[in-house]
């Protein structure tokens, strides 16, 4: 940074830092003017703050999925937005003949793990399914031809699923456990964001465990590291690489149901692409290939879409600035990758990796 | 790195040592060695010596440029035999075709005419929501259409009625793609359509160029009968509507707000749509006029999930009542996520027709109970026949309340048709283009299914042909969200209104 000494001045890296004060200025000002303006309160805050991160952690568990499979095959699946859908949109039909019974209300603990397990279950066998016929056979081409698969894939996934269920609009029913709101000290929060956020955490911890404490993990660092020697070490690498896919399409699919307790409405076809593009910038932004990168790039975004507007933008006067939400989300990422090119948590990577 | 590379203007694919793709306009030289003109590439034997990519990209682009002209001048004299051929069969095919319309000296309308045939069917068009999330509500528009046709037993003048249907989406590109397929069509004598207004903003340009008539069902954005271009008006000669401008809707609102709700205070929520920000900005505008606040005026995006952000904005400016036209999935959001702001306890919401659907009580919950939401409200003996006969033809209830108007459109169309009919001695029938429009916008005191239609011609309302008098605000209640019911009771009945 700053290298502003005559003999290699240039006028490329001197625009960039000017426009990186001007950035983190702009930031400065702006949350300094709604904060001494006191238009929000401290409770609006916390509210903002701890929606924020309940659609962080939705974010994060679809990240995961992204970065994983970065992980172990340098790739982009850009379908796995679809695998998200798959699972949402399929439990949604669940949730609704749970909610018919009364089994929804009267037993929540047991309904929401029965969806999670359906829509982890739909999800995973979509992302297989994907691997197995859309990426496996492309596995030894150059690296543009699976990443256009993946566009192709995703389209084909989204008016399948529009084929299947329709083109409406579906809402997941309302759990009444998970109603009302938690009272601290004249904060309130509303349970089923306290919920999301420790649901979403139980299995990032899981996933955690599967990848650092298992055989099976170990042969997923392994595949990541080099498959020819993992080859050679007796690893079946088609088989990890499947599981791979699997592990990231379930924590798709659980990330739709818990998504639908979050946020009920909205859900159709076409869901996944928004979330989808979100996740891939949250897993960027952590360092892709990076687990815990993924995690906390998406906890990250979740929060500063949720209260970059209010705090940055309103306080420089910018009008419609809850319009800006993704611009926020955006800007934060090319910030991010000016400042820490191997994002928040990644490691700079080899030539072949990157 | 294994695939190939773009440099400039020339490919470089380095997947074989010595050995590059180039691409070149207008030549091809293939493996066997041949130069076949068209856009394509060469292959190029190369030194293995250059240093990098960059060098090599300036010096094949040279090359590239030496050799397509080498080829172009190799090729110039067949390539101009070639184009002359073509030039000449269009030449000819347009002249034979032109044939036809020279010798026929019968028409003497400006726009000129529709011929149909002795044992032909006079075509109508139709532009609606046939897919997407929306498409109950062409649905609903078309079942209106097909009983105004089923009325007349699908004849007219003696020749059967053919209703040809086009899919123009909820988008402005949906409706020029639906416009440019019934404008291709010469035997067209006329469209209903389109259901969103955005799509109609999309289809009028066609529809008005190619001297067709178009009667939208349920358009409400006011720039579409609006002439004054600069005031954002886009109306075009061709255009009506037997749905009510979304002035009168706004201005009906905004009074239900200021004088049956009490409200002093108002914000507003579109979300750029012409249809959400025409109705957004004409209930502010009526309400400021009524000596009331508009505190706050925002809109959300298309495809936002997160509703927090604006909400807290507008809980910094404690209005009374919200207006909020929006469509789904975003105005279920909105409603689902108000619950759970600090300081709109107490706020109402005022939804858009947009929002009259069963679906939306459906997937919003709970929070949607007293939610009150505008809507058309048709009643009359003439009503309750063609409801009783829907049920008849479809098995089930109407999935909107724009049927009605669907139904007004489609019998001025027909009725304009009949009007300027020239039946010819063989059977045919010939319409002029022109005289169908006028033939429309002369209609005055049609007693309609949604009260008495009369086109008007004056500026912001150029094409409005509905009385804006069959609307009603109605209040969710919990038998919309939990059992089904539909449509929801009335709150307010403007036509009852406008009778006092």
């Amino acid at each position: 940074m700053f290298k502003w000494r005559s003999d290699d001045f240039s006028w490329v890296d001197f625009t960039i830092d000017v426009l990186r004060v001007l950035i983190v200025l702009g930031v400065v000002v702006g949350a300094w003017n709604t904060l001494s303006s006191g238009r929000i309160s401290f409770a609006q805050w916390v509210n903002l703050f701890a929606a924020g991160l309940s659609q962080g952690s939705i974010y994060a568990l679809i990240a995961l999925g992204y970065t994983l499979v970065y992980g172990i095959l340098l790739m982009i699946n850009f379908a796995h937005g679809e695998v998200f859908m798959a699972g949402a949109f399929s439990t949604v039909f669940l949730a609704e003949a749970l909610n018919r019974t009364g089994f929804l209300n009267e037993q929540p603990v047991l309904a929401i793990l029965l969806m999670i397990a359906f829509a982890g279950l739909v999800s995973m066998s979509v992302a297989i399914l994907l691997e197995r016929i859309a990426y496996r056979p492309l596995r030894g081409s150059p690296r543009l031809v699976p990443l256009i698969t993946a566009i192709g894939a995703s389209f084909f996934l989204q008016y399948t699923f529009r084929g299947l269920y329709g083109s409406g609009f579906k809402a997941y029913p309302g759990v009444k456990a998970l109603q009302g709101v938690i009272q601290i000290g004249g904060i309130s929060i509303p349970v089923v964001q306290v919920f999301v956020f420790c649901a979403a955490l139980l299995l990032m911890l899981c996933l955690y465990w599967l990848v650092e404490r298992t055989r099976v993990g170990k042969a997923m660092r392994a595949v990541s590291e080099n498959k020819e020697v993992a080859r050679l070490m007796g690893i079946d690498i088609d088989w990890v690489i499947m599981f791979t896919f699997g592990v990231g399409g379930f924590l798709a699919g659980s990330a739709g149901v818990i998504n639908g307790l979050f946020r009920p409405q909205g859900v159709n076809f076409y869901m996944g692409f928004i979330p989808g593009i979100k996740a891939f910038t949250a897993a960027v932004l952590g360092g892709i290939g990076n687990i815990p990168g993924a995690m906390l790039g998406g906890l990250f975004l979740g929060v500063i879409e949720a209260i970059g507007p209010n705090l940055v933008l309103a306080g420089l006067g910018i009008p419609g600035a809850n319009q800006l939400k993704d611009v926020i989300a955006f800007t934060m990422l090319v910030l991010v990758l000016i400042f820490r090119p191997q994002g928040i948590l990644g490691e700079r990577l080899s030539e072949t990796k990157a | 790195m294994a695939a190939g590379r773009r440099l400039g203007s020339v490919n470089v694919n380095d997947g074989r040592v010595g050995r590059y793709i180039l691409s070149c306009p207008l030549i091809r030289k293939d493996k066997s060695g041949i130069h076949v003109p068209g856009l394509s590439f060469t292959y190029l034997r190369t030194r293995r010596n250059w240093r990098s990519y960059r060098d090599y990209a300036n010096v094949t682009a040279l090359t590239c440029t030496y050799v397509s002209l080498f080829h172009i001048r190799t090729y110039r004299t067949g390539l101009m035999i070639r184009q002359l051929t073509l030039a000449l069969g269009i030449l000819s095919f347009l002249a034979i075709s032109a044939f036809p319309l020279l010798a026929n000296q019968e028409c003497a309308d400006p726009l000129g005419c529709v011929e149909v045939g002795p044992d032909d069917p006079i075509v109508v068009g139709a532009m609606l929501v046939v897919s997407g999330p929306i498409n109950y509500l062409g649905e609903d528009t078309l079942g209106g259409v097909e009983l105004a046709l089923l009325a007349r037993d699908y004849t007219l003048l003696g020749h059967e009625i053919e209703l040809v249907v086009e899919d123009s989406l909820c988008t402005a590109e949906g409706g020029q793609a639906a416009a440019q397929r019934l404008a291709a069509d010469p035997t067209i004598v006329g469209a209903i359509g389109t259901n969103c207004s955005s799509a109609a903003q999309g289809a009028m340009p066609i529809i008005s160029g190619a001297g067709m008539v178009m009667i939208a069902p349920s358009n409400t954005s006011p720039s579409l009968t609006n002439e004054d271009i600069e005031a954002g008006g886009s109306h075009l000669p061709g255009y009506f509507r037997t749905s009510q401008n979304g002035l009168i809707e706004g201005m009906r609102l905004a009074e239900f707000a200021a004088l049956a709700l009490e409200a002093e205070t108002l914000a507003t929520v579109h979300d750029g749509d012409p249809y959400t920000e025409g109705l957004a900005r004409s209930v502010a505008n009526t309400f400021t006029d009524l000596n009331k606040e508009v505190v706050y005026e925002g809109a959300v995006n298309k495809g936002d999930t997160d509703m927090a952000s604006i909400l807290t904005e507008i809980a910094v400016h404690q209005p009374d009542v919200i207006y909020v036209p929006l469509f789904e999935p975003e105005s279920n959001f909105f409603a689902a996520q108000m619950v759970h702001i600090a300081g709109l306890e107490d706020t109402i919401i005022i939804g858009g027709a947009a929002s009259f659907a069963s679906n939306f009580p459906k997937n919003t919950g709970e929070a949607a109970i007293g939610i009150y939401v505008s809507g058309p409200l048709v009643s009359g003996a003439a009503y309750e026949e063609v409801l009783a006969q829907w049920k008849e033809e479809y098995g089930s209830d109407p999935p909107s309340g724009y049927h009605a108007h669907a139904y007004d459109a489609t019998n001025l169309l027909l009725n304009a048709l009949e009007a300027v009919a020239v039946v010819k001695e063989n059977g045919g029938v010939t319409f002029g283009r022109q005289a169908i429009r006028d033939a429309v916008a002369a209609t005055e005191d049609y007693p309609g299914l949604t009260g008495r239609l009369t086109c008007r011609e004056d500026s912001p309302f150029a094409g409005d042909c509905s009385p804006g008098t069959a609307l009603a605000v109605f209040v969710i209640t919990e038998a919309e969200v939990f059992d089904d019911n539909w449509p929801p009771p009335v709150a307010w009945n403007f036509a009852a209104e406008a009778v006092d």
